[in-house]
């Protein structure tokens, strides 16, 4: 008799054994009662509405996205796809102005930008927040990032661009939305490591926003223009042969794997050249192609939170790595808990109590802990535990580029 | 029909709780008799809960059997009206496929219209738009009025109307002799198969609505029907893959159907003549298996990849022509014999052959028959009386009546009770708790089968509720309805038994096609089984 060689399903769905071990694991569940959770809203749901749409369950908005689901599968199952997939199919509610907003990161960063004194003092004002929440649905308790009174592209063209040239060795940069209009510093510092490794820099041609602000609110169209819109900007860089490097998280998580599963869209010709900067440093270190010098007297107690999506990408590992390799600190790896802000979801005022009490373990760890600052590698994740337990948080590439010695890393490696 | 009755006395007595049985009851108590139905094991455990549950549009039989093929469609536009909670109105393709005759098409076409059959020829790739599934390389389709019935949903919906309507049910009790006066049937003696209490009942009609066990029920009064026994394999998949009903456009062959129903597709059949002693176990073939897998797969290829859940098999209840004791000339015909004129035999009658989709003209038949002995003079209603939760209508327009914001429990339960979910208390959310994940069956729909629909185990909560029949197969739901059983009996240890009976049941279906992830997840349930729960000793 022949049996059958494989048998697959979208996201494997059928592949699910009904353990049940996601729903262990899913931040929402925990705390929200009106969520199915995983299996229900994903591969058990999954069923019912192959059968029949009318069994899509409006209450699937509340999963986070967050793919802890995912990474607690044994069976391979693509759980949260499944959920996000059914949103997209079969959702109902249109995403808001509100939600619009949140989402078009890119729209708003260059109107804000040139009136970013203005607008910073804007948004941090209680009658704003209040207005905000009132009219809009942001939740008053959130505070606005800031923006920048000059995007990062900006002074990367202006201050950096000529001195890139003097490399050999290049990689491409993929900035994101928070680093050109919120926190170029970050910028500033990568584009220094690098340097300082032995690289120069490029920034992409036309990149735009990854998209992941408008998955999660609905707005699925716009979301496929900027995946093909990176994809192909990001195609260039591969094709000069360069490695795209981030720092964040999420950015990555999304063009790597956002854009094939969800949004369909092909980067097989660039997925395996996108790289967390920590990830290139590693191995690049690990291959003693790289060597890097510390200052002497560098001294800090870092507690490092690892992002969903990192978890997900399974790179918590090389940030990690690299924070507890500096000498004179001391490193603690936090629980591995969903921080609940989860992109613009906790932005949302229907969310705020969730996202707080979902939050509540990481926040309850910190304290404990006590560290001079949180390290991660997620800037929602940084928004949220800063409003949250009134810790720093910074970047490892930021904290990399505090604890080393620039200069003379540039000349151990030749430079 | 002025008459007093002794509590064991019946007008008609109906032997047999499949769908034709049940139809009967339904019939014959709509038209204001006394009835009682007698059930060896539980409804729809025959051929009725054995087959595709396709709500045929007789197209399949327009060109080779113009009479079915027009029972066919006359009973399917009536079951849309009747049984819309049991129906979904999906559709079917006749797919030619590069390998078959395309000539056959217009033959097809021309064969339907002229049996009162809807039949569109459609562009292959307005086929292919409109179910991806289907084979991409198809050169032909037409589409017809084909659909499907949920056959366990159909029966317990007719049988509860036939309650409602003063018939006497006992399952679980099997006839051991017909009680016979000269040439006369008086009634029968039965046996309560949980208790063996003995038990007899008198009614001056009986109606033998056994399926291929009337064979052996007729022998018992002494007279003998030339029947055939053929199994039919299929299989069941995991999910629906196709929405629209997929057949071939050539004769009817071996595993040309794949129909969509309820949560998952079932491809079949195969066609084996077997021994009557094969007709209460019977096992699916790794030859079967392999049949239905290639055949299946030409008319959508993804089944090839598709997790499969179970294997089954039924017999279809053939009869010889009346005269003709050879076998050769079978027909799938309806046949009603009135064993007075033909084997002088007064008080009994035979319902059989036919199939599922004309259960209820076999009814009507059958208690036409039964009329014209009782002289009474009762026109048929089954055909414009709506069965019990059909009242409302389809799915969303039921919803949106019974619930401002209905639930995923209160849609999946008003599919499959229809009307009467409006009946099922789930207002608390305990009520709304789930037994079975997969299907989406609360605690209230359970306690509601349990208390109102003749469930005595946990197979037949099956066949009421759809426990065990989703991806899990029983792993996380078996033993929570076992609980809810064994509260509502007042009895652990028989719930224990039946426990064991029902995974041993899970089983049999899946160990024909125990590979891949179905046997991965057999696996597991096992491990929870006996090192969780701890049940490997006990049960």
């Amino acid at each position: 008799m022949k049996l059958q060689e494989f048998t697959s399903s979208a996201h494997n769905f059928e592949e699910c054994m009904k353990c049940t071990v996601c729903a262990a694991y899913c931040p929402v569940v925990q705390v929200n009662p009106r969520y199915p959770g995983p299996k229900q809203a994903g591969p058990d749901g999954e069923r019912l509405r192959l059968k029949d749409p009318i069994f899509f369950d409006e209450a699937l908005k509340y999963c986070l996205n967050c793919k802890r689901c995912e990474v607690a599968c044994p069976s391979g199952v693509n759980v949260a796809d499944i959920i996000q997939e059914a949103r997209m199919k079969y959702g109902k509610s249109k995403p808001r102005l509100r939600d619009r907003i949140l989402a078009s990161t890119d729209v708003m960063g260059p109107l804000a930008v040139p009136f970013a004194p203005v607008v910073n003092f804007a948004t941090g004002l209680g009658v704003t927040k209040a207005v905000l929440h009132a009219t809009m649905g942001i939740d008053r308790h959130r505070t606005f990032p800031k923006y920048s009174s000059r995007t990062f592209e900006a002074w990367f063209r202006r201050n950096a661009l000529k001195e890139q040239r003097k490399y050999d060795n290049r990689v491409a940069f993929f900035h994101g939305c928070y680093v050109n209009y919120n926190y170029p510093a970050l910028g500033k510092d990568f584009v220094k490591i690098m340097n300082a490794i032995g690289y120069g820099v490029e920034l992409l041609d036309k990149e735009q926003c990854c998209g992941v602000a408008m998955i999660s609110n609905g707005m699925y169209d716009g979301a496929v223009k900027h995946a093909r819109n990176n994809v192909s900007a990001l195609s260039k860089a591969v094709d000069k042969g360069l490695k795209i490097l981030t720092t964040s998280s999420t950015c990555t998580f999304t063009m790597r794997d956002e854009y094939p599963s969800l949004l369909k869209v092909d980067n097989s010709a660039v997925r395996d050249s996108i790289l967390l900067a920590t990830r290139f440093i590693y191995e690049q270190v690990e291959s003693g192609a790289v060597k890097l010098a510390f200052k002497d007297g560098y001294k800090a107690r870092i507690a490092y939170h690892t992002p969903c999506h990192m978890e997900k990408l399974g790179w918590g590992v090389f940030s990690k790595a690299i924070l507890a390799r500096i000498p004179g600190v001391e490193f603690t790896a936090l629980d591995s808990n969903c921080c609940g802000i989860s992109g613009t979801y906790g932005f949302k005022k229907e969310n705020y109590g969730v996202s707080q009490a979902i939050g509540k373990p990481l926040f309850d760890h910190i304290a404990s802990v006590n560290p001079d600052f949180v390290a991660c590698d997620c800037e929602t994740c940084k928004w949220q535990i800063e409003m949250s337990t009134g810790y720093k948080v910074l970047n490892p590439i930021s904290v990399l580029a505090e604890a080393l010695d620039l200069e003379k890393t540039a000349r151990i490696n030749g430079f | 029909m002025a008459r007093s009755y002794k509590e064991n006395e019946f007008d008609v007595i109906i032997i047999g709780g499949g769908i034709t049985g049940a139809g009967t009851a339904r019939d014959c108590a709509l038209r204001g008799m006394k009835v009682l139905l007698i059930e060896r094991h539980d409804i729809a455990t025959g051929a009725t809960g054995r087959n595709h549950g396709l709500l045929h549009s007789g197209a399949r039989y327009a060109v080779t059997d113009r009479e079915s093929a027009t029972e066919c469609i006359e009973e399917n536009m009536i079951l849309r009206k009747i049984a819309s909670h049991c129906v979904d109105e999906t559709d079917g393709f006749f797919i030619t496929l590069p390998e078959d005759d395309l000539a056959y098409q217009a033959k097809f076409v021309e064969s339907c219209r002229a049996a009162g059959i809807r039949a569109d020829i459609i562009d292959p790739a307005e086929a292919i738009r409109l179910e991806p599934s289907v084979n991409h390389s198809l050169i032909g389709a037409v589409r017809v009025p084909d659909g499907s019935v949920d056959p366990f949903r159909l029966c317990a919906s007719n049988m509860l109307d036939a309650k409602l309507h003063g018939a006497k049910v006992l399952v679980y009790h099997e006839v051991t002799e017909i009680i016979k006066e000269q040439d006369t049937v008086r009634g029968v003696k039965a046996v309560n198969t949980l208790t063996g209490e003995k038990l007899e009942f008198y009614a001056p009609v009986t109606v033998n609505a056994c399926g291929i066990w009337g064979h052996a029920i007729a022998q018992m009064a002494g007279v003998n029907i030339g029947m055939f026994p053929a199994k039919g394999a299929l299989l069941i998949f995991a999910h629906r893959v196709n929405n629209i009903v997929i057949n071939r456009c050539r004769k009817p062959a071996n595993a040309d159907i794949l129909v969509p129903g309820d949560t998952v597709c079932v491809i079949g059949t195969t066609s084996t003549h077997i021994p009557f002693d094969q007709c209460d176990d019977m096992r699916v073939t790794p030859e079967e298996v392999d049949l239905l897998m290639s055949e299946g797969a030409k008319l959508a290829p993804s089944l090839a990849s598709t997790r499969i859940l179970r294997a089954y098999a039924g017999v279809r209840p053939l009869v010889s022509a009346d005269n003709d004791p050879s076998g050769r000339n079978i027909s799938r015909g309806i046949v009603c014999l009135d064993h007075e004129s033909r084997d002088g035999l007064k008080g009994f009658i035979t319902i059989t052959g036919g199939k599922l989709m004309t259960y209820r003209l076999m009814a009507e038949q059958a208690t036409d028959a039964v009329c014209r002995k009782l002289g009474n003079p009762s026109a048929c209603t089954t055909a414009i009386t709506p069965l019990p939760g059909s009242e409302l209508g389809g799915l969303k327009e039921l919803t949106r009546k019974l619930w401002s914001e209905p639930t995923t429990v209160q849609k999946a339960v008003a599919g499959r009770a229809g009307s009467r979910a409006g009946s099922i208390p789930l207002a608390e959310s305990h009520q709304q708790s789930l037994v079975c994940e997969c299907e989406e069956v609360s605690v209230s729909e359970v306690t509601n089968a349990v208390e109102h629909l003749d469930v005595h185990n946990l197979v037949d909560l099956r066949r009421r509720t759809r426990v065990g029949m989703g991806t899990c197969q029983g792993e996380l739901c078996a033993c929570r309805a076992a609980g809810l059983l064994a509260k509502a009996h007042g009895c652990t240890s028989k719930a224990r038994e039946d426990l064991k009976s029902f995974m041993t049941e899970r089983w049999k279906g899946m160990l024909p096609i125990a590979w891949g992830d179905t046997l991965r997840e057999s696996e597991y349930t096992q491990w929870v089984y006996n090192h969780v729960l701890g049940l490997n000793n006990s049960i």
